[in-house]
């Protein structure tokens, strides 16, 4: 493989699980329970942060030696808010319920700890080429969470996946539900995402133990 | 060979194995150990952890036999086999095999459940983390078929019984180190979970769900259901109970929660034994008492207008709340749990005094949530570390006082 240098590849693939920015930075957060009722959420809310963050670490990267220190969380800020709002505009246009299933969680994205966590500890210092791989791995490992937490919460609250009634169909009793099966209310609260995430965090720390902390 | 030599044979057997864990719990539950220990000085009790937690259960086992009865009881009744009790506590109407029999069906599986799959867990974990199997589960598998409606689907009851063992308790390190009282953990899920179950006025009476079912689907027969009294309160109805009726327990509920009475007993039992505080049940009766009153006085004060919503909970006499619901049975057994509770005396007065004063306010202003006992309860465990921080930190400075004082 030529395409990407060792070093190259570490950068996307370190953050997918032992660098985690959700599971071991603990980034995010707010994000991973708030949208992670639905698949369909979880997967537009991945897209749109690694839309943000991978063009948002190449344009801070390229400004990196022009941008006055003193004001430069300004600059980022301006930087983020750009991108989002393109990426609000794009889906009010082309998927407006979806918009609004995501209400104001699009226009959050600038507050999420990820993109100025990488910004300030990446792009700031690293060249266009790496600081957009580092952007892209980042918003992977994020998403493959929120993908996760959406999968689990989608299946067992509302018994569908994408909007597919794959358990059956709860009002005509067919599939699993004509043998009693029910929805389960509280993986569409947002506490269970929490829990969600907790387990994630579990299993994956008893899978490696050099990841936990004292 | 007697039975006990013979286990521990058995015992050195499995020693170096890891389900060492998993014969020790079974083991020491029949006899105690062989070993003595050698040296040094030794404190000599009889209560260890087994025993606090029998003497919890034997606290409770008349209001499962109780709950057995009334299970069939409010069965009988709403199908109109057998007429309301009429002298008292004794009534021949409600001690008849016939009720039993149907309360003990139904509840004997729930009480399986409860205990097969949360000591499955306990055992899974104490062979995986490779530490003695606690004894922690044994007040909560008894607990949860008590405070369940009686209607609930088996595999939910294990669903759930699973998610509060893990998640309310080993995830933090078993039993002593838990958070939330695993208990309510169990019945909060299960009320968010699925609210269909665990409210409204189809699964207080035993096969009312089935029934309705069973209609819908082109059945004779009458609809049965049953309300409990905070329901009924809650959407402004009429209920056609009496005061002793819901002392002594005659009324739809829980399983094992309706009867007062039985409740109280068992509290004294646990006050006698000190193994439970009467500090946390004395102060939760009066925090409830205070809010009742509150309420009372809003209502007579003409605050608030006879079509309110909350009409119905407010100008409830003050001291039927004590008997009405879940109130008393989580006072006495849940609220008074020596793990989640405040550890100091003055913090347990407090503890005590929000559970009861959050339970009605609760009760009253979020009619969605009937049974605020339980989550006034898991409110205040959050809390009780902090009451105690500040109780010891207080004291500390007391003392700081007056110490200087003496100094100078």
């Amino acid at each position: 493989m030529g395409l990407l240098s060792k070093k190259d590849a570490k950068l996307i693939t370190d953050p997918l699980a032992d660098n985690n920015p959700i599971t071991i930075q603990v980034l995010g957060i707010c994000s991973a329970l708030a949208i992670t009722a639905q698949l369909k959420a979880s997967i537009v809310m991945a897209v749109s942060v690694m839309f943000v963050l991978g063009i948002g670490n190449v344009v801070i990267s390229l400004m990196r030696n022009i941008i006055p220190s003193k004001i430069r969380i300004i600059v980022q800020l301006v930087v983020v808010a750009a991108l989002v709002i393109i990426v609000d505009q794009v889906l009010k246009a082309f998927s407006y319920e979806l918009s609004k299933t995501l209400s104001v969680f699009v226009g959050l994205i600038i507050t999420n700890c990820i993109i100025m966590g990488r910004f300030e500890a990446f792009a700031l210092g690293n060249g266009p080429w790496k600081s957009f791989l580092d952007g892209i791995g980042n918003a992977l490992g994020y998403g493959i969470i929120l993908i996760i937490v959406g999968f689990f919460r989608e299946l067992l609250g509302s018994g569908t996946l994408l909007g597919f009634k794959v358990l059956g169909d709860p009002i005509e009793k067919t599939g699993l539900y004509a043998i009693g099966y029910e929805n389960n209310g509280f993986m569409l609260l947002s506490p269970m995402a929490l829990i969600v995430v907790g387990i994630i965090i579990w299993v994956q720390r008893s899978r490696n133990k050099a990841l936990i902390e004292d | 060979m007697s039975l006990k030599n013979k286990l521990h044979v058995l015992k050195e057997k499995y020693k170096s194995t890891k389900y060492a864990p998993a014969f020790n719990a079974l083991h020491t539950f029949l006899y105690l150990p062989n070993e003595t220990t050698h040296g040094g000085t030794h404190v000599k009790a009889a209560d260890d952890l087994k025993r606090t937690m029998n003497t919890v259960i034997m606290a409770m086992i008349p209001c499962l036999i109780f709950g057995m009865f009334n299970a069939g009881y409010q069965h009988n009744l709403a199908v109109g086999e057998i007429q309301a009790v009429s002298s008292g506590f004794f009534s021949s109407e409600f001690w008849t095999l016939a009720n039993f029999a149907i309360g003990f069906w139904k509840i004997l599986p729930l009480v399986i459940v409860s205990y097969g799959v949360g000591l499955g867990i306990e055992f899974l974990f104490a062979i995986i983390k490779k530490h003695e199997v606690e004894e922690g589960y044994l007040v909560t598998g008894m607990l949860v078929p008590l405070i369940v409606p009686i209607d609930i689907p088996l595999w939910m009851l294990a669903v759930a019984v699973a998610f509060g063992v893990v998640i309310g308790k080993e995830v933090f390190g078993g039993t002593g180190m838990n958070i939330l009282n695993p208990a309510l953990t169990i019945r909060a899920f299960l009320f968010f979970a699925y609210p269909t179950w665990m409210s409204g006025d189809k699964v207080w009476v035993e096969s009312a769900v089935e029934r309705t079912n069973e209609i819908a689907a082109g059945a004779n027969l009458d609809a049965i259901s049953g309300e409990t009294i905070l329901g009924s309160l809650a959407q402004g109805k009429e209920f056609a109970f009496s005061v002793s009726d819901m002392f002594l327990g005659f009324i739809p509920g829980s399983v094992g929660e309706t009867s007062t009475l039985l409740i109280l007993l068992g509290g004294l039992f646990l006050i006698f034994t000190k193994i439970g505080s009467w500090r946390i049940m004395l102060s939760s009766a009066l925090g409830a008492i205070v809010m009742g009153l509150i309420f009372n006085q809003v209502v007579d004060a003409g605050i608030i207008a006879e079509g309110s919503k909350f009409y119905g909970l407010m100008n409830t006499p003050f001291w039927h709340h004590l008997l009405i619901g879940g109130f008393a049975f989580g006072t006495v057994f849940m609220a008074t749990d020596p793990v989640t509770a405040s550890q100091t005396n003055k913090g347990k007065w407090i503890y005590g005094f929000l559970i009861g004063f959050i339970s009605i306010l609760i009760r009253v202003f979020n009619p969605a949530y009937p049974e605020g006992v339980m989550l006034a309860i898991l409110l205040m465990n959050v809390f009780a570390p902090t009451i105690d921080h500040y109780v010891v930190q207080g004291n500390v400075k007391k003392r700081m006082k007056r110490l200087k004082a003496k100094v100078a």
